[in-house]
């Protein structure tokens, strides 16, 4: 979140509660409600760091703050937009889940395996039901998408986990 | 309640080059009324075997095959085609319109066939395909429809007669993931309206537009998920935790 908000301010000076906006007209009812806390939090974060600076608004009762981007802000900002997204995926809860519960003996492998399953194909349906849905952005529907192509790697991968165990197991 | 579709310890071997080869190991399968099952996995796992063999187009190495109430896989050819005519509908991979029709008389055919009058059945195809956007294409040949369009026709012919049990096979296959989601739509929609279908499909993303997934591979079936309808979904977005 810290460089979405860098990227939204270098357009302009802003205060949260415009932030927030900005993030959900760009991604709709996919967001999570992002509580005041959440932003604010950021922000001060940002601040602290000195990546902005912030004034209360002029005529503001309520202690509005609006926030601007600094020099090292928009250092930040550059270096996150040349710096590609990590492609590396090698963390996955679920090989560790299944290695550690089979080699302890506590559940087979094939009643994680179908419980993941099923989970994926939930997931899949839920998110093409969301593409099917009328009311979201580009932006979002790109998300979905990909969420979707990953989701059927997901389970060709736990067709081939399926596999290698059960060699494992007749070996 | 007599499930719609079963296949008792269905088995089917094949003959290749003078060995056997086993398309399909005991298997077995209980559809209800109104159930939408996708049966998924990959090429050569028995799913098109098995598709077959419950539509009748095959016959069972071993086993029964039991569709709306009857034993099928004892019936006479004769007999088979008239069950499959009153009760069921077909979707393939490959739209098999017959090319010398136009669209709508496509979707007429299995309502003449059925005995309905010309005039009523060109009215009913007119409405669905005009349900399925395609209103204005009824009088094109096949041949002039894009693979999206061909393919609606085909559902749309599947769906005419309101059979009570609709199997496909592959039936997005080669289409594009927009015109893959209205045919999927269609068979949800035939699905909300009391029909039973039975779907094959190698991609998982069409699969999970079933009610009950089920998973094949060597002949067998590896697993079965059964999914919730309609969740409500949102703010399923992950943003980070300020650091």
């Amino acid at each position: 979140m810290r460089h979405l908000f860098l990227a939204l301010l270098s357009g302009g000076d802003a205060h949260g509660y415009e932030l927030k906006q900005a993030l959900e007209g760009e991604f709709g009812t996919l967001l999570p409600s992002l509580n005041a806390g959440q932003i604010y939090t950021t922000l001060a974060r940002l601040e602290r760091d000195g990546l902005v600076v912030s004034r209360p608004v002029a005529g503001d009762g309520r202690g509005k703050r609006e926030y601007q981007l600094t020099v090292e802000g928009r250092a930040a900002l550059a270096g996150w937009i040349e710096k590609p997204v990590s492609g590396r995926r090698l963390k996955d809860e679920f090989l560790m889940k299944v290695v550690v519960v089979a080699s302890a003996g506590l559940a087979k492998p094939k009643h994680l395996i179908d419980g993941q399953r099923r989970e994926y194909l939930q997931s899949l349906r839920d998110l093409n039901d969301l593409l099917d849905a009328n009311g979201k952005g580009p932006t979002a529907e790109l998300l979905l998408e990909g969420a979707i192509l990953h989701l059927k790697a997901d389970l060709s991968w736990l067709d081939l986990i399926e596999q290698r165990l059960e060699l494992v197991e007749a070996s | 309640m007599t499930p719609v579709l079963e296949a008792r310890s269905l088995a089917k071997t094949y003959e290749s080059r003078g060995t056997k080869v086993s398309g399909l190991r005991t298997v077995d399968l209980v559809v209800e009324r109104g159930e939408f099952v996708a049966v998924m996995g990959p090429s050569g796992c028995g799913k098109s075997t098995l598709l077959n063999l419950l539509a009748g187009l095959d016959r069972p190495s071993a086993g029964e095959v039991w569709l709306a109430g009857q034993r099928i896989d004892t019936l006479s050819e004769t007999a088979l085609a008239r069950l499959r005519r009153r009760k069921v509908g077909f979707v393939f991979q490959f739209f098999n319109l017959v090319p010398s029709l136009t669209a709508a008389e496509n979707v007429e055919l299995p309502l003449l066939l059925s005995g309905q009058r010309r005039r009523k059945a060109r009215r009913s195809a007119r409405e669905l395909l005009g349900e399925l956007g395609l209103a204005d294409q009824h009088a094109a040949a096949p041949a002039h429809l894009s693979g999206g369009q061909q393919q609606r026709v085909a559902v749309a012919r599947a769906l005419a007669n309101r059979p009570d049990i609709v199997l496909a096979d592959e039936p997005t296959g080669n289409l594009d993931s927009v015109a893959a989601r209205q045919v999927l739509g269609l068979l949800r929609r035939a699905r909300d309206q009391g029909q039973t279908l039975l779907l094959v499909s190698h991609d998982a993303s069409v699969a999970a537009a079933a009610d009950r997934v089920i998973t094949m591979r060597d002949g067998l079936i590896a697993s079965e998920s059964q999914l919730d309808v309609g969740r409500q979904v949102s703010g399923i977005l992950a943003i980070d935790e300020p650091t």
